[in-house]
């Protein structure tokens, strides 16, 4: 039955649905598929083993963290903050959008300065939602969820199309392992420039859409909470 | 099995390849010195487990491609089964304190950017102007960040890098050997054929030979299974196998265009479920959000309009 080579992915699928552990999940995936499709326990094994040494450049992060904390320590995240301050005359929509660039730049240079609870929550949204209330009203609710869900959202997509553009970053990698599996030879900086454009647009589209949508609500929201 | 001197000195094989191994060597020496200090954390109720997983995988780092493949595969799956076992976690090393990061940060000032850059910076360097791999760069990056920041401030010596590095590799985890351990899965597919049934499957499904619609079958399916599953590194291994290869690389696509848009397809996905907990629910809670879907909502355009954008480019492109 060569269907059910397919269990495997049928695994990983419920798996990552069912939210189990996801090392589990992979190890129970790959020992199915190898079950079902008569793949010995040597062969198994040694897939793993240079599947692993063909594969080492996705564990390059390593050696990236003995820098990254001690430029945590040497105050990154402050010096991005001060960096965010330069620009507060700016409206709520555009505040979002230059977090938007730096994290692009920085994502670029697989650098992490942004997220939730480390940026978002105490440097960007105090920010604008101060921006809003210089007339003196308290923001409404519904403008302040809504600056919150922009805010999120600029994090995740100038994040997701920034770290691309880095040469080497770990998603690349694979697509760089995966294809060659498959005999196609590719190189992380040909991979990278094509996602120049992308993350152009992406990041346009978005400082757009934010900006435009907050000019919107600071309309129907003018004079604060009704 | 290769021997280490014999590679080191064949004149086949080129200074990238040996420069990398060189770097494999030194990430397996960190590996194992974060196993190491967290053998000897008190502190640490999995102290044992922890070891053993950094060390699994710092030993594999530097005798794996010197041993057999299948001891490698056993040292593979000895290291998964402590954080399987749940044993795994992360040492007492403190973290700086806000005052710290702040006066250092009056001390050295925007200056900090400049080693933050260095390792993006090289790394690109050496994809543009030398025949080394950017990785490579990425490690001299790092090396040159190192210096830079030690002559900023006195108080950088080299173990606050060693330390910090360790604080940090307990913070990622082994969760941070998804994408390792998911290349793994995808070589055992391979080897499986499993590729060859989905394709089997889909080529009843979309005729074959049409590159453009292969294509959009590709990109949307990314995005599906990414949606799926909350993550597209586990989706592209399978759906390149199975779509992406069969219908449209072998059809003369550039795999280069392909290979880079299909990831971002299935980003566009991770853009739009709740299965991507970290990015899309994760904020909600950090932010006091009212509506769990609030993030998701913001994002769900801009996924549409860069899915629509990247299947224009693959088909225009390539």
């Amino acid at each position: 039955m060569e269907i059910l080579k397919l269990l495997g992915i049928l695994i990983v699928v419920v798996g990552f649905i069912l939210k189990l552990d996801s090392i589990l999940i992979i190890m129970v995936a790959a020992i199915v598929t190898a079950l079902v499709s008569g793949i010995d326990v040597v062969t198994f094994l040694q897939t793993l083993g240079s599947s692993f040494v063909s594969n080492r450049s996705m564990c390059t992060f390593i050696i990236v963290l003995v820098l990254t904390g001690t430029l945590e320590r040497n105050g990154l995240k402050q010096a991005a903050a001060d960096l965010m301050a330069k620009f507060k005359n700016a409206s709520a929509g555009l505040i979002i959008g230059i977090y938007g660039i730096i994290r692009l730049i920085f994502g670029a240079f697989n650098i992490s300065v942004g997220g939730a609870a480390s940026f978002i929550r105490p440097i960007v949204m105090p920010m604008a939602q101060a921006i809003v209330e210089k007339d003196g009203h308290p923001i409404a609710e519904e403008y302040l969820e809504q600056l919150k869900g922009m805010s999120s959202a600029m994090d995740n997509v100038a994040w997701f199309f920034g770290q691309v553009l880095f040469v080497g970053t770990s998603g690349m990698l694979l697509v760089q392992s995966t294809l060659a599996d498959l005999g196609y030879q590719v190189e992380l900086i040909d991979l990278a420039s094509v996602q120049i454009p992308v993350a152009l647009i992406a990041t346009a589209c978005a400082i757009v859409y934010y900006f435009l949508k907050d000019k919107k609500l600071a309309k129907k929201y003018a004079g604060g909470a009704k | 099995m290769t021997n280490p001197i014999e590679y080191f000195m064949s004149a086949e094989i080129t200074m990238s390849d040996k420069l990398l191994e060189i770097m494999y060597f030194v990430i397996g020496l960190i590996a194992i010195y974060v196993a190491i200090r967290n053998l000897n954390d008190k502190s640490n109720d999995k102290r044992y487990g922890t070891f053993a997983f950094w060390f699994l995988l710092g030993l594999m780092f530097v005798i794996g491609k010197w041993i057999p493949p299948m001891y490698t595969g056993i040292l593979m799956v000895l290291m998964v089964l402590s954080p399987i076992l749940k044993q795994v976690k992360a040492g007492s090393e403190p973290s700086p304190s806000v005052e710290e990061m702040t006066k250092n940060y009056k001390k050295i000032g925007f200056k900090v950017f400049i080693p933050a850059v260095s390792i993006g910076a090289f790394a690109l360097i050496a994809a543009l102007f030398t025949t080394i791999s950017p990785l490579f760069g990425m490690g001299v990056g790092v090396v040159v960040g190192i210096i830079l920041l030690m002559i900023f401030s006195k108080d950088n010596k080299p173990s606050v890098f060693l330390n910090d590095g360790r604080r940090m590799l307990d913070i990622v985890g082994p969760l941070s050997m998804l994408p390792t351990l998911l290349a793994a899965l995808g070589a055992v597919f391979t080897t499986a054929g499993v590729g060859d049934v989905i394709s089997g499957i889909v080529s009843n499904i979309i005729p074959e030979g049409n590159v453009a619609i292969g294509i959009i079958v590709y990109a949307v399916g990314m995005a599906l299974f990414t949606m799926v599953m909350g993550n597209a590194f586990a989706a592209i291994t399978v759906m390149t196998v199975g779509i992406g290869a069969p219908f449209v690389l072998a059809h003369g696509a550039d795999p280069v265009i392909i290979g880079s848009l299909a990831l971002t397809c299935g980003y566009c996905g991770t853009l739009c479920t709740p299965m991507a907990a970290n990015f899309n629910i994760v904020p909600v809670a950090v932010l006091e959000m009212k509506d769990d879907y609030g993030v998701i909502k913001n994002q769900v355009v801009i996924a549409g309009i860069m899915l629509v954008v990247q299947i224009i480019m693959m088909i225009v492109l390539s």
